[in-house]
């Protein structure tokens, strides 16, 4: 088997982003293929996290694969002092595939650099979470029917979010128009609108969802958390500007989608989930064929 | 700059004088270089040193040492004007500035507390990217970028 792992977007090229998104639909039409029938998978989560975990898992059986793996350190080697290097070194004589989940970012890249088998990252820290940003892109080409000149706005904390981060960069292929909004302590980090600007990519700035969101084929909404505002006031202010609420999409596109990474905390009112145009709960339902198509394509068994 | 000036630190007969250094970079590049654990080299230095060009600046010449390009070009991280002579026989036979290399192993800690760098036994790797303000490393392991102002050594 070949040896490719899967740590970051930018790993992969604009044909491969494409590809992945092409086998999630083949996938979603025939989601019974065994052809990793016999493999063991490791699902190695050092830090908790069920939603992603789950989903990885579903995708390795309906595979055909065996899971083998932690969903938390508590009871393993590392608790006793372990080294991380000497845990992924072990653990990968075990297995054909290392999943991971680690709250210290570049742990999944040492991983790889130490492994025998490939190993896909399932999130480190506030650094990459490369099967969410495909997931992001199979629900657009989904939805949209292209990923080509798509408008998007993305809206909340801009400047903490991975998900936005690594959207931003695997969008960057497909000629999209970006509008973010965001308070000026959460706004999209400068270096994310460098990149923009070298790749010729038009973007602008807001402080609140205004009309603007009637142009937007995707709104992408993401939590405003607590712990990063300094003044509690300000965070009480803040958080209510950035509520989506059902009476804001009057007037939007008919093909437009809301995506949220989830879990949602309040920023999209709960009169929101029975628009036709709410898709976040559906979005999770690609997370299971988008990562069977990666798990299948690293392992080379779908070119 | 005249030939007095360089006579400030005693000549050498053979070995690497390197000049141009920024006054507050020297302590970095005795330890870039290892200097500061070498129990054998014979190195003398000069600080604040009067200079048309840069205001004040350092010199170091190390004795019977000759130093490989990938060796010096570290130190273009924290002093990218430096000029780096190797001398023979009291005489300057080369004349060399040092380039930024594009990739950066060990030496230089990773700005971010949650890297995996700084919290497990890993040497650090970076590449060096050249943005609108100046030099800066991104993290190989994080991707998290270190700008110049920000580097501290390991």
């Amino acid at each position: 088997m070949e040896k490719r792992s899967l740590i970051s977007i930018t790993d992969l090229t604009k044909e491969e982003i494409v590809r992945i998104a092409e086998l999630a639909a083949d996938f979603e039409r025939n989601p019974y293929q065994p052809l990793l029938e016999g493999r063991v998978i490791a699902s190695l989560f050092f830090e908790p996290s069920t939603r992603t975990r789950l989903s990885f898992e579903s995708a390795i059986n309906r595979l055909g694969a065996r899971v083998i793996g932690f969903s938390d350190t508590a009871n393993t080697s590392v608790s006793k002092g372990e080294t991380f290097h000497d845990t992924i070194q072990v653990i990968s004589n075990y297995c054909d595939m290392i999943v991971m989940r680690h709250s210290l970012e570049g742990a999944p890249r040492y991983a790889s650099e130490i492994s025998k088998v490939p190993v896909v990252n399932a999130g480190d820290g506030a650094n990459q979470h490369p099967s969410q940003t495909l997931l992001d892109i199979y629900s657009i080409k989904k939805t949209q029917g292209t990923l080509d000149g798509i408008n998007i706005m993305m809206v909340g904390d801009l400047k903490y979010g991975r998900t936005v981060h690594s959207l931003l960069q695997a969008l960057s292929h497909f000629n999209t128009k970006f509008t973010f909004v965001a308070p000026p302590e959460l706004e999209m980090p400068e270096e994310y609108k460098l990149f923009l600007r070298e790749k010729g990519l038009p973007y602008e700035e807001k402080r609140e969802i205004d009309s603007s969101i009637r142009e937007a084929d995707i709104v992408y909404m993401t939590r405003v958390q607590k712990e990063r505002f300094t003044d509690p006031m300000e965070y009480e202010r803040m958080k209510n500007i950035y509520v989506l609420k059902n009476s804001m999409l009057e007037g939007t596109k008919e093909n437009m989608r809301i995506l949220h990474p989830l879990p949602r905390v309040g920023e999209i009112a709960t009169d929101v989930d029975a628009n036709p145009k709410a898709y976040y709960f559906n979005q999770t339902e690609n997370g299971v064929y988008t990562r069977m198509a990666i798990i299948s394509y690293l392992l080379g068994v779908k070119k | 700059m005249g030939q007095d000036k360089i006579m400030e630190v005693r000549a050498i007969e053979n070995g690497t004088v390197i000049d141009h250094i920024p006054s507050d970079a020297l302590f970095k590049i005795i330890r870039i270089m290892g200097l500061d654990r070498d129990n054998e080299c014979r190195m003398t230095f000069g600080m604040n040193l009067e200079s048309k060009r840069m205001g004040t600046k350092a010199i170091i010449k190390i004795n019977d040492r000759y130093c490989r390009p990938e060796e010096i070009n570290r130190i273009a991280l924290v002093a990218p004007e430096a000029i780096v002579n190797t001398i023979r026989d009291y005489q300057v036979i080369e004349k060399r500035s040092v380039t930024v290399p594009e990739r950066i192993e060990g030496f230089v800690r990773c700005i971010n507390p949650k890297c995996i760098t700084n919290n497990e036994p890993v040497e650090t790797a970076f590449d060096v990217i050249r943005g609108e303000k100046g030099i800066a490393l991104r993290c190989r392991y994080c991707e998290k970028i270190t700008f110049g102002e920000q580097m501290e050594l390991k």
